[in-house]
């Protein structure tokens, strides 16, 4: 029969989010921009790009608002679910190869030292002394494993309909979460050296920097799954968001592993340490 | 192996009535909210269409500077951009500024739009027998972040980039060209362009990949996808892997520029070497990003004007995936002239000419698709042929300069523009025209002129090749490219390729007129119009099809094959 959906997936309506979030994009570049060249760009850019900044995460609030009212409606069929599990593991997929543009610059600088000065074939560079490894970066690794076995904690407990362990996992995987990012601002705002101005600096802080981004992402990920949690959200059959947030999370603490072996413990190795 | 045909369409037949799977939003829900991939896919090609047609104005510009030897007008560009005091200096500024718009815009905003966000997200769904897109809502961003990215192309052009005003660093960006070499906010501009440009390939590959592994109709085996769905679904993998480590690539270059980090900076102990392999890390299967899809088309409509379902299809669909997996370790045969060591050479040279073996393997199965097949040479066919045609001499060349020793010779000549407009120019850009010319009717309802399309053809035709063959003599003989002077001893054959583009601006004019002819004058198009040789399932809907398509799924039943 026509004119009649015979089938489970998902037909929206129209949407206004997507050409919003995109006009944002815009103000946000621009206003990037002129921030970075005061001189030759319209004035107030660092207010252009927190405008534009707004109007993503405004977006980007609106957009999983009709995600989650779609799911409370019985949108998300057995098959839109499967696409929404494809989806998130195929932007897991993506993000990996973001990482991998970053090992990448860290590999060459550590394995293919520069043979001029201020080089001369050495990395990290002659005055760099390092962090620790075994110090806070280890803690911070324990804390991160730690983190991936409390949210496991809440999904079982999810799957087993004991509602107060999915509190109690999520928050203490986001309490973890927060700690980490806490230490590792203590660890830049201590750090022995610079941000820029050597190869170890900029591909220590980058690769680092964005890690701590996505913790950051990823937490407030947590924080959004807990208010849910709150609110009587998910059931042990049908609890998506959830899971792509413990999948983030697990993503996350992969990439921490691969940064302390490679980065802080590989990458130091020999180097004078700070304060040892 | 048998491909799906119309026949084995069980579905609804119902879905030629007008009823309430054709109610449509008003305008501006519909066009600038809209969560259709007909209607995305139509907002595609005409931002598609509008940026070829300015990409394409700017190679105007550069082939009237290169018609004859010296510097013809560049300098009153230039002076009309900068003001009458415009130095020579700003003249050369702004013909980098003309290579890198015309570079990027081609791959970026008419390419990559037309054949993946124009015809993927056109026909994917429908060839697989699903009523959208995995998710019709992500669908919409990824075309409207491609205006923004865009604007910011365009607008670098207004803003100061080192010698001049606007982004003169080549579509490759290489540092320390990028960097320290052009001040300025062009190339930041340019660069967070690409970032958005890039996000939105990002969420358009998510969404074929789970569409197509997903949403196929019931009886729709992966093994018996139309090419084209294959074609497609390389693609978007080559695009989730790629296109992040393009990010994290430039991502380098604006904390070069702004925050005092030294990836790429020689002095400071950072590599600039390691932004080409990053880039090409990315840009090579970048060009397989572009041509694939192409393939798939090629592949859909030799079939269909021959009558004959497409010969070795399992090796046609694997030699896609073996190219798509080839592509991502032979990057760096763009950088032979680094001075790497003979090892390496030999590596990337030698895995280079592997990718040969399944793009012949193309090739041969079309040639052998048309073997005994009941031929009719229509527009889209001839296109098609075209495309072999041409898309086997960029092939040839490929391989001539995938050699290591050769391309030391030939590396930044234009033997080497010849080469990739021979692959992109008149390989994607013919794959374009042949499907739009199968696909135009099915998308509008109205039918185009036969005799306009072949004319198109055939001016099209020899204005490329009297554009674009020539170069091939001018590299040999040592002409650099991204220079807009040279030496009178080459002035012959610049000039040839000049008139070549005149002619081919003729056949852009046709195609304009025959694309009016057919909102005014054509007749309206049957749901099937190219008759028994077309069997993929967008046939088997009305022409355009209702604006949602199988509110019943489709069954695809083979049992008539075996």
């Amino acid at each position: 029969m026509s004119g009649a959906k015979n089938h489970d997936y998902h037909i929206l309506p129209p949407a206004i989010t997507p050409f919003i979030g995109a006009m944002s994009a815009l103000i946000m570049a621009v206003g990037a921009v002129s921030w970075m060249h005061p001189d030759s760009m319209p004035s107030h850019g660092g207010a252009i790009f927190i405008l534009g900044l707004l109007g993503v995460l405004g977006t980007m609030f609106m957009w999983w608002s009709d995600v989650i009212r779609e799911a409370h409606a019985g949108d998300h069929t057995p098959v839109v679910q499967l696409h929404l599990r494809y989806g998130m593991i195929l932007f897991i997929a993506s993000e990996v190869m973001f990482f991998v543009g970053w090992f990448w610059a860290f590999f060459d600088f550590s394995l293919f030292p520069s043979a001029l000065p201020p080089i001369d074939g050495l990395f990290p560079s002659k005055g760099i002394e390092v962090m620790n490894a075994f110090e806070l970066p280890l803690l911070n690794t324990l804390i991160l494993l730690c983190s991936g076995t409390t949210v496991t904690w809440a999904h079982h407990a999810l799957i087993h309909g004991d509602r107060q362990g999915l509190k109690t996992g999520l928050w203490l995987t986001i309490l973890l979460g927060i700690t980490f990012t806490s230490i590792q601002a203590y660890e830049y705002a201590h750090a022995p050296f610079a941000f820029g101005t050597t190869p170890y600096g900029s591909s220590f802080y980058m690769a680092t920097g964005f890690h701590g981004f996505h913790v950051l992402v990823g937490t407030i990920f947590l924080i959004v799954n807990l208010i849910r949690a709150y609110k009587g959200d998910f059931t042990p059959r049908q609890h998506f968001g959830f899971e792509a947030a413990a999948w983030y999370w697990h993503f996350v603490d992969v990439v921490w592993l691969f940064l302390f072996v490679a980065v802080y413990v590989w990458g130091g190795w020999g180097a004078p340490v700070h304060g040892g | 192996m048998s491909t799906t045909t119309a026949d084995d369409f069980h579905g609804a037949h119902a879905h030629d009535d007008h009823h309430d799977s054709d109610h449509k939003p008003g305008f501006f829900a519909r066009w600038f909210m809209s969560t259709n991939h007909k209607d995305i896919g139509t907002l595609y090609l005409i931002f598609a269409i509008m940026a070829g047609v300015i990409g394409g104005a700017i190679s105007g510009l550069m082939r009237a500077e290169l018609a004859n030897p010296g510097i013809q007008y560049l300098h009153g560009w230039a002076q009309m951009m900068d003001g009458p005091d415009a130095t020579m200096d700003q003249a050369y500024h702004l013909w980098n500024v003309l290579i890198t718009a015309h570079g990027l815009i081609m791959v970026f905003f008419m390419v990559m739009p037309a054949i993946i966000g124009g015809f993927g997200n056109w026909f994917v769904p429908i060839m697989i027998g699903a009523p959208d897109m995995a998710f019709p809502r992500m669908n919409n961003i990824s075309f409207w972040l491609l205006i923004p990215a865009f604007a910011l192309l365009l607008g670098s052009t207004f803003v100061p980039g080192g010698s001049g005003n606007g982004a003169g660093t080549g579509w490759t960006v290489y540092a320390p060209l990028s960097t320290s070499g052009s001040p300025g906010p062009a190339v930041d501009m340019a660069i967070l362009s690409l970032h958005l440009a890039g996000a939105s390939s990002i969420l358009g590959a998510v969404n074929f990949i789970t569409t197509i592994f997903n949403m196929r109709a019931p009886g729709m085996t992966l093994h018996k996808m139309p090419l084209f769905v294959w074609s497609v679904l390389v693609t978007a993998f080559l695009l989730l892997l790629a296109l992040p480590v393009l990010a994290a690539a430039i991502t380098m270059l604006l904390t070069d520029r702004n925050f005092h980090t030294v990836f790429y900076d020689a002095a400071g102990g950072g590599d600039p070497e390691l932004y080409q392999h990053l880039f090409w890390f990315f840009g090579h299967p970048e060009v397989y990003i572009m041509i694939l899809p192409g393939f798939g088309i090629i592949s859909q409509i030799i079939s269909t004007f021959s009558r004959k379902p497409v010969f070795g299809y399992l090796g046609m669909a694997y030699a896609m995936v073996a190219i798509g997996v080839v592509g991502f370790i032979v990057w760096a045969h763009h950088m032979f002239t680094t001075g790497m060591t003979v090892n390496v050479k030999m590596y990337f040279t030698a895995a280079t000419m592997v990718i040969a073996v399944p793009t012949g393997v193309k090739i041969f199965s079309w040639i052998a698709t048309m073997w005994g097949g009941s031929l009719s040479f229509k527009t889209p066919m001839v296109w098609a042929l075209g495309f072999i045609f041409l898309f086997t001499v960029g092939g040839v060349t490929g391989v001539v300069l995938a050699n290591g020793g050769i391309d030391d010779n030939l590396h930044d000549t234009y033997y080497v523009v010849a080469h990739f407009h021979y692959v992109l120019s008149l390989g994607a850009v013919f794959a374009l025209f042949a499907g739009f010319y199968y696909w135009f009717p099915k998308m509008s309802g109205r039918m185009y002129s036969e005799f306009l399309g072949q004319l198109h053809f055939w001016v099209f035709f020899v204005g490329v090749n009297m554009l674009f063959f020539p170069m091939h003599f001018l590299g040999m003989s040592g002409m650099q490219r991204r220079v807009p002077d040279y030496t009178d001893a080459l002035a012959y054959w610049n000039g040839i390729a000049s008139y070549g583009y005149q002619i081919m601006g003729v056949g852009v004019v046709i195609f304009f007129v025959n694309i009016i002819y057919a909102f005014v004058a054509g007749k309206k198009a049957e749901g099937n119009y190219w008759g028994e040789g077309a069997t993929t399932l967008e046939w088997t809907l009305s022409s355009p099809p209702p604006y949602h398509q199988f509110e019943t799924l489709p069954v695809i039943d083979d049992s008539g094959h075996h």
